[in-house]
């Protein structure tokens, strides 16, 4: 734990995972399993008038069909249960295209599938559903992500008003979906009163405590289990309907039941990021210093349930202003209810303030990294101090690195041949996010470990951090350590989201690893500080020569009050050189180049795959991710890769990452502040803005795609 | 998908009998369209006839052209020095369709009998006049920026998906079909049909009907083609705008030119309009814009696709000053 920047240890689940050794979810083995196929809905608005299911019921193979008139009844909603609420056959009303409306089960996949796809479900009072922010009110959210949806300070519109400058525009930006590469699958198995899932969750506590909720079981009575995950990025967090349903077939059929989706269903119930439409406002005075923050998002939800996209909070973060008006308001339309997607709310509100900054530059006539720098702000909306803040050494080293000094300010200026360059910078920014965990480590008289925690590797090294975690603790090679997650009877932990786990559940980690060391203290008989940083090998001595197979270090960690007295976030710029066709309207990316000061690294390599995927999904946010509505039927018309777009190898350029160095003492036990959504924040602006230098046209709706280049 | 039968045939005779004896039946070769229809429901076949075994994957060269068999590979024909010398553009339309994956399994014939893209026919559960004939064209006044702006009709504006097919409208492919009457050829533009009011059919094949080859004539044009394609991502997409544009310049006049068009038509488009602007005319910056104006006449769009007029016309100009030796 000495270094600011750890070893680039290579996946300890590398090998398991290539040689297809590493069981996911799907792929565990169930004595007796039935497959469940799920029948979603083909309207977005209306009523189950009636499900033909006789002749289905009489298809080979097929054991149990599934309806809201027969399903098992469960809770579905209310405090308990909390976010998402689930449409899970409860009644016969639909509310969104692709909502689950019956789950048809047989005895092999293949025949479930053809018996769903025979089924015959029949609607009544369907009606115009709302797809657009614009086809419903907007409401004020009681609360955002547990704060309030508005933030205010001083006088914004009124320094608007009076600026030197001002840009004042509307930004939009479009329902995406997640699309990890494993469909959602869940296998559940009931013994008695007691259920057994295995799930491709990003959190198995969480889940764990959903099903108990939804079938009133005491919390015991239910395990999870998620050894390997192949993504989340936010659609695994929560438990949605899937989950629910699986368990209800298999309590009706009384046999284990698997559901996965396909990757159509994946369109469905699962989450997705909401539209949204931003008002973003900047006034500055000639000397480039913002005298005035406006940021106004506008989101939608279900119209069952609330998700509210907090686009605008990173306004309350990002720089320093004397007047600041954040808000949020929420619509409510026909689609299922979004959720969290990699960096909810930061990638889609730096997207606008981020543009609009470089929109501010222009109309300064400033440097777009000379006016982030003069922006920076050593406290938050709140008078909050940092604990660190790296902005200013990232935009620096960001620039040297992509070579800023060689731009022309000046839009359609450079060009490559017949192409025109354009180069583009964005500030990004993600707090520290940190919740309480519990880990066990057990050292053993032949040298190994074992360690657990309930926390999931959703693909983005946990395993192989955790690892050193424990290896760097107690003085042993990280080959020795055994570490085992993902499963709910292991000492708790929150969700593979928010970056959080690493901070949580690693710092549990190393103090359950200092817990052996403190064992062995007194089992020795000698001064705990004796052993605090002695190697391994001295350890294993100490049980030996006690004759002891074993101790096992526990502990719980948890935040305290460092958030009262600091405002804790990673911090970065992030750079992007595109080449255009000016006839053409295509944009392909050239370069990208990343800067994060985001605390602790505890591994070199699996951190740069973090900011390398997070650039990934920027370049695909920022021209290509579109799920698109027909506006008559509510219904979604490319739920499949093949039209809904995502960036292949082609698409993406060599992306840089850079390190900035952070020794945070303040944000946990380990100084790690999470790594896996910064990477994502200002790539879209970025971009956008890159676009804008290159071509002079400043595309304020994503994704930036061919037409509206063109002309 | 649906249950169905499957059967490997080992001779053409006899896998041209076994399609014909059975209304539902479809060959099936590399695999990589009609599978996929299959497992959404939208093609559901009583008999699959695997066809991969059949002497149908030569690739012959001679002088005055090539003949490529009807199962011969993508990826093959691709790469097959007489084709990408003589016929770059079908060489290039073939390297920018697909994946690697796809082009080592799917075939010729295969390739220009594939289906649109339309997200209304490839879902069963919408009303698709192509798929259930007389249930309406919910993309006229929905979700359509990948449709047509030329040769669609009020029941149906789909695009033909395939590359290929456009780069041999452009060298004058011949189709070689084996029917119930012997053998016969059909030049490549009369191949697929306008949708009019029978968007279910497709092209001028009767059902049993088996393409054996695709002959590509040796011309100077066919020389001297280029295909651009125009789309979202870099690889791995179908065209939003695609063309083959192949000419034959002498002494700097257009002796001869084929302009064809992708992306924008329910089959592979011809546009005779920018040929004859071409023609007799010099090989000259402004008689490309002629041509590409030429091109766009009669094109209409549906709302989200309307960029794809002006794209055309600037795909038209790039793949013509390509053709012409001028970019």
């Amino acid at each position: 734990m000495s270094a600011l920047v750890g070893a680039p240890v290579d996946r300890v689940d590398g090998r398991l995972k290539v040689t297809g050794a590493a069981k996911y979810s799907a792929e565990v083995a169930v004595p007796n399993l039935a497959y469940g196929v799920l029948v979603l809905s083909t309207v977005a608005d209306g009523r189950i008038s009636a499900v033909d299911d006789a002749a289905v019921r009489r298809m080979p193979g097929v054991v149990a069909v599934m309806t809201p008139a027969n399903a098992p009844r469960v809770n579905a909603s209310g405090p308990q249960v909390g976010y998402p609420v689930l449409r899970v056959l409860q009644d016969d009303l639909v509310h969104y295209d692709r909502q689950p409306v019956a789950v048809v089960v047989a005895d092999t996949f293949e025949r479930a599938t053809d018996a769903a796809a025979a089924l015959r479900v029949r609607y009544a009072a369907v009606a115009a559903p709302a797809t657009r922010i614009a086809d419903a009110p907007a409401y004020k959210p009681a609360q955002v992500h547990g704060k309030d949806a508005d933030t205010r300070k001083g006088d914004a519109e009124a320094a608007l008003a009076t600026a030197a400058v001002h840009v004042d525009n509307v930004y939009t930006t479009p329902v995406e979906h997640h699309n990890p590469m494993e469909p959602h699958a869940t296998i559940a198995l009931w013994e008695g009163d007691r259920l057994t899932v295995y799930d491709a969750t990003q959190g198995v506590i969480g889940a764990r405590r959903k099903l108990a909720a939804v079938f009133g079981l005491p919390t015991e009575n239910v395990r999870v289990v998620s050894r390997f995950i192949g993504g989340g990025f936010g659609s695994k967090g929560s438990s949605w309907p899937h989950v629910t349903l699986a368990s209800m077939a298999a309590k009706m059929t009384n046999r284990p039941v698997k559901i996965v989706l396909s990757r159509p269903q994946m369109f469905g119930s699962i989450g997705h990021r909401p539209q949204t439409v931003q008002r973003v406002a900047l006034a500055a005075g000639r000397d480039g210093k913002l005298t005035a923050v406006v940021h106004q998002t506008t989101a939608h939800t279900s119209v069952f349930d609330e998700f509210v996209e907090p686009s605008g909070l990173i306004s309350t973060v990002l720089y320093g202003t004397p007047s600041l008006l954040v808000t949020h308001r929420a619509v409510r339309l026909n689609t299922a209810t979004p959720t969290y997607m990699r960096a909810p709310g930061e990638s889609s509100g730096s997207f606008a303030l981020e543009s609009a900054m470089d929109e501010l530059a222009y109309a300064l006539g400033v440097d777009p990294v000379e006016l982030r720098v003069r922006n920076d702000t050593d406290r938050d909306a709140d008078g909050l101090p940092f604990s660190s803040r790296s902005l200013v050494q990232s935009l620096r080293a960001g620039a040297e690195r992509i070579g800023w000094s060689r731009r022309d300010p000046r839009p359609r200026s450079m060009r490559d041949g017949n192409l025109l360059v354009g180069l583009g910078v964005a500030a990004a920014s993600y707090p520290m996010n940190r919740s309480a965990a519990s880990a066990s480590v057990q050292l053993r008289a032949d040298g190994s470990v074992l360690a657990r925690s309930a926390g999931v590797d959703i693909g983005t090294g946990a395993y192989t951090v955790f690892s050193q975690v424990v290896a760097d603790t107690l003085g042993v090679p990280v080959q020795r350590v055994r570490m085992e997650l993902g499963d709910s009877a292991f000492p708790t932990a929150p969700n593979a989201g928010g970056s959080a786990l690493t901070a949580s559940a690693g710092s549990a980690l190393k103090l359950a690893a200092l817990d052996v060391r403190a064992k062995l203290a007194v089992l020795d008989g000698v001064d705990p500080t004796t052993l605090a940083s002695t190697n391994g090998d001295t350890l294993v001595a100490i049980l030996r020569k006690h004759g002891s197979d074993s101790v096992e270090g526990r502990a719980d960690a948890k935040p305290g009050d460092e958030k009262k007295n600091y405002a804790m976030h990673s911090f970065g710029a992030q750079f992007a050189e595109v080449r255009v066709d000016p006839e053409l309207g295509t944009v392909r990316l050239a370069r990208f180049v990343n800067a994060f000061g985001a605390g602790r690294i505890l591994n070199e390599k699996t951190a740069k795959s973090q900011y390398l995927g997070g650039a990934v999904w920027g370049i695909g946010m920022a021209l290509l991710e579109h799920t698109r509505f027909d506006e008559r039927s509510g219904r979604i018309m490319n739920a499949n890769l093949g039209e809904y777009l995502v960036p292949v190898n082609a698409d993406v350029p060599m992306v840089e990452s850079i390190i900035v160095p952070e020794d945070d003492p303040h944000v946990n036990e380990i100084g790690v502040k999470g790594i896996g959504e910064i990477g994502i924040v200002g790539a879209a602006a970025a971009i956008a803005n890159a676009v804008y230098h290159a071509t002079g046209r400043r595309v304020r709706d994503l994704p930036i795609t061919t037409e509206k280049l063109l002309g | 998908m649906k249950a169905f039968r499957y059967a490997q045939a080992h001779d053409v005779a006899s896998a041209m009998a076994t399609v014909a004896a059975d209304p539902g039946a479809l060959y099936v070769a590399g695999g990589t369209n009609v599978i996929d229809l299959m497992k959404e429901y939208v093609e559901q076949p009583s008999l699959l006839v695997d066809i991969t075994h059949l002497p149908l994957r030569g690739i012959d060269a001679a002088p005055r052209g090539v003949r490529v068999g009807s199962l011969a590979l993508m990826s093959d024909v691709a790469d097959h020095p007489a084709v990408a010398r003589d016929f770059p553009a079908v060489s290039q339309a073939l390297l920018l369709s697909a994946s690697p994956q796809l082009r080592n399994m799917a075939t010729i014939g295969g390739n220009v009998m594939q289906r649109t893209r339309c997200a209304y026919f490839r879902d069963a559960s919408q009303p698709c006049n192509k798929r259930v004939p007389g249930s309406g064209c919910p993309a006229i006044g929905g979700v359509n920026r990948q449709h047509a702006v030329v040769g669609g009709s009020d029941h149906c504006i789909c695009t033909h998906p395939s590359d290929l097919a456009v780069a041999l409208l452009a060298v004058d492919a011949i189709v070689h079909v084996r029917g119930r009457s012997g053998e016969r050829t059909i030049p490549f533009e009369r191949f697929h049909v306008l949708p009019g009011a029978t968007p279910q059919r497709e092209t001028v094949l009767e059902h049993g009907d088996l393409i054996t080859a695709v002959e590509l004539p040796a011309s100077a044009h066919a020389r001297n083609s280029y295909y651009l394609k125009v789309r979202d991502r870099a690889s791995y997409e179908f065209a939003l705008v695609s063309v083959a544009a192949a000419l034959d310049v002498a002494g700097g006049t257009v002796r001869a030119a084929r302009v064809a068009l992708g992306g924008v038509a329910p089959k592979p488009w011809r546009s005779h309009d920018a040929e004859a602007a071409l023609v007799g005319r010099s090989a000259s910056a402004s008689t490309f814009a002629d041509a590409a104006h030429a091109a766009t006449r009669g094109m209409r769009g549906y709302g989200q696709n309307d960029f794809k007029i002006a794209l055309t016309q600037r795909a038209v100009a790039r793949a013509l000053a390509h053709a012409g030796g001028a970019a």
